[in-house]
């Protein structure tokens, strides 16, 4: 909320009560550094709602809505069509943004009618890799191996049996002209595609791979260092498709083991222990997809993103 | 004019910015006429179609929020399918209106009458209003606009499936100007915009959420004064009463008043004609607005009658009918009368003049309170029941 004589310097202000080290709190502060002032945001129930609002408090210096959970995109929508109807559109951007349960699990109904209707909306998906908000449990888009609440590894087990739902392709699907994916350790890189999305009218689809600390289990200070491994391994490609056509893939100079990535974080640990080698084996081979991307018509069925 | 196009009608009369649905039987004629009316170009809003009745709640709930006036429509399942939504819309006080083309819920699949949908979400925070022909249903959305906006309530206007939505009747559609005269253009109390950026929808702990929801149950009870008013001004702008919390039938000097909600009161004015013609001193109690309930207009209505028969379609399983619930708790620190729960009419069963005086005819003989379904097919009885 908009005080009295402060001079706004972020347009999610401080002083939340995130983590220490919150990838999510890091990219959501340069999603709205990149859109400036003009922007509603259609923000989805989860970690960044909880601790950017809790009455009577909030880190938003602009107009900003939490509803529920799952209709982030949809609530975007009306928004959308109505200052248009009631001719107020003129140099609006509408932001909706969600985590990853909140946009490949329980939201997708919502999203899907948003990008086939053509609404003038960014969807953001901040990707922390599972239900954080709730004490780490596993979504659609926790990669395999991955140990959550929910997909502990035991006797029986070796954590998350899945791979990631591809979002960025489920949108190209869509139609949507402009899908791209970026992390936080490539701040300027995420914050032009923000503002080429912004450029573009219809539907846009930005996916930010947003370390976790608690629910991940590495040391605070990493974060960046995390999501620049997710990168360089290829576990987490950022890439840019336009109009169905991938664009821009953005390629290591030298692509380092995923292990590299694994060993410093805590949900991972137990696949160095003896049996772990086959989900080691389904990471490189995902890795490996990745490393395949290239420019050119993003294909059905092949990667981008994790999930292959 | 079919029930389904009249409403239509009312809906572009109260130059809606956003109008978003999803097609749900028996709600799909006033979608189907309002997407008409935008081919046309009579209707000047922001249409969408969503993929589901939870996105057209939430699509609505977006709308609103940044202060367009918003509508939508839907029925049953679809209704439950919103409910999620319905319950946020009033507790971030927005003030949609809705259609509900009252139907019942599965399972079983049943595309018939009955009120079991609208009843359930009794408690989200909604308005509710339950017309009873497609005059009133006309009269009472160009109402619901000027109460939700004037309270940040949102409203909900119930219509019986079929029995209005279906059905033709001479209906008077008033004129533009009338309307616009009657309701201006909405001026939000808050809005999401920039002059100050507003944060809507946070996250509130115990240590204040429990008197955001007092304020709301207050602001509902004050709503019963609004709703009146508002029903005195729209009689003296068209002519015609038709709003307010109940309404009575032959109701002076009555031994037994048969109280019910929406189109069923057609038939039962009907049978209290005949009754009274035999001799039998029976009234009727109409309750127009559900939530918020009008304890007080209903208890000055009764007052000195002894013997009440709430006659509904829905029920409220291991109870009784959650009209007669309601019934009851109205006279809580009053008289009250005997009060009997007749439940009927579900699933589109039909209710004849017939039953009803039957249940008069029994009410005056023996006003003992009880719960009844009432037309029930005794071949379809579990043996133990028979």
């Amino acid at each position: 909320m908009a005080r009295e004589g402060a001079r706004v310097i972020n347009l999610m202000e401080p002083g939340h009560t995130g983590c220490a080290g919150c990838g999510q709190a890091i990219a959501a502060r340069l999603v709205l550094k990149a859109t400036g002032p003009r922007v509603i945001v259609a923000n989805a129930t989860g970690c960044l709602e909880v601790y950017t609002t809790t009455y009577p408090r909030s880190s938003w210096e602009v107009p900003w809505i939490h509803s529920l959970f799952e209709n982030a995109a949809a609530v975007a929508a009306g928004m959308e069509v109505t200052l248009k109807a009631m001719g107020r559109y003129e140099g609006v951007k509408i932001i909706a943004q969600a985590g990853d349960g909140g946009t490949a699990d329980i939201g997708i109904g919502c999203i899907s009618g948003m990008f086939e209707r053509g609404h003038d909306i960014l969807y953001i998906c901040y990707d922390n890799e599972g239900y954080m908000n709730t004490g780490y449990q596993r979504s659609g888009l926790t990669p395999p191996g991955a140990r959550t609440t929910t997909s502990p590894p035991g006797r029986l087990s070796y954590g998350n049996r899945t791979r990631k739902k591809n979002m960025p392709m489920i949108a190209v699907a869509h139609g949507v002209p402009y899908v791209a994916t970026a992390t936080v350790s490539e701040p300027r890189d995420l914050m032009r595609k923000v503002q080429r999305a912004l450029e573009i009218e219809g539907p846009k689809y930005l996916h930010i791979l947003v370390p976790c600390v608690p629910g991940w289990g590495y040391e605070s200070e990493l974060t960046l260092e995390v999501a620049r491994l997710a990168v360089e391994t290829m576990l987490f490609p950022l890439i840019e498709i336009e109009n169905g056509v991938i664009t821009k893939v953005r390629k290591p100079k030298e692509i380092r083991p995923v292990e590299d990535y694994l060993r410093p974080q805590r949900r991972f640990a137990h696949l160095f222990r003896p049996g772990g080698e086959e989900v080691l084996e389904e990471l490189r081979r995902i890795a490996a997809e990745n490393s395949r991307l290239a420019t050119g018509p993003a294909m059905l069925g092949g990667p981008p993103g994790e999930g292959g | 004019m079919e029930g389904s196009k009249a409403v239509a009608e009312a809906v572009r009369l109260c130059r809606p910015h956003v109008v978003c649905a999803y097609p749900i039987t028996p709600q799909t004629h006033i979608v189907e006429e309002l997407s008409r009316m935008v081919a046309d170009g009579r209707l000047d809003a922001g249409f969408v179609l969503a993929e589901s009745e939870f996105g057209a709640a939430s699509i609505v709930l977006g709308g609103s929020a940044v202060g367009g006036r918003a509508y939508t429509a839907t029925s049953s399942q679809g209704l439950l399918l919103m409910v999620e939504v319905i319950f946020n819309i009033a507790g971030l006080r927005l003030p949609v209106v809705m259609t509900c083309a009252n139907r019942a819920v599965s399972a079983p699949i049943n595309i018939w009458n009955d009120q079991q949908d609208a009843v359930s979400i009794r408690d989200s925070g909604w308005i509710q209003l339950y017309v009873e022909d497609n005059q009133e249903a006309v009269d009472t959305h160009i109402q619901a606009f000027r109460i939700a906006e004037e309270l940040m309530i949102p409203v909900m206007v119930c219509m019986d499936g079929y029995v209005l939505t279906h059905t033709m009747e001479p209906v008077d559609i008033p004129e533009q100007e009338e309307v616009d005269r009657f309701l201006p253009p909405y001026e939000p109390a808050y809005r999401l915009d920039f002059d100050d950026p507003f944060t809507m929808g946070a996250m509130v702990g115990p240590e204040a959420y429990m008197e955001t929801r007092f304020h709301v149950h207050m602001d509902m009870m004050e709503a019963r004064g609004v709703i009146r008013r508002v029903a005195d001004e729209y009689a003296e702008a068209f002519g015609r009463h038709r709003g307010g919390l109940i309404e009575t039938y032959d109701i002076e000097g009555a031994d037994v008043v048969l109280v019910s909600m929406g189109s069923l009161l057609g038939t039962m004015r009907d049978a209290v004609d005949e009754l009274r013609e035999e001799g039998l001193k029976v009234g009727l109690l109409k309750v127009r607005c559900f939530r918020p309930f009008p304890k007080e207009a209903i208890n000055d209505a009764l007052k000195g009658v002894g013997v009440v028969g709430v006659i509904e379609k829905d029920v409220s399983l291991g109870l009784e009918g959650t009209l007669c619930s309601e019934m009851r708790a109205a006279f809580c620190g009053e008289e009250s009368p005997e009060i009997s729960s007749f439940i009927m009419g579900l699933g589109g069963r039909d209710v004849t003049v017939e039953e009803i005086k039957r249940v008069a005819r029994e009410l005056v003989a023996d006003p003992a309170c009880r719960v009844e379904f009432r037309g029930l097919k005794e071949e379809l009885m579990r043996g133990d029941e028979r």
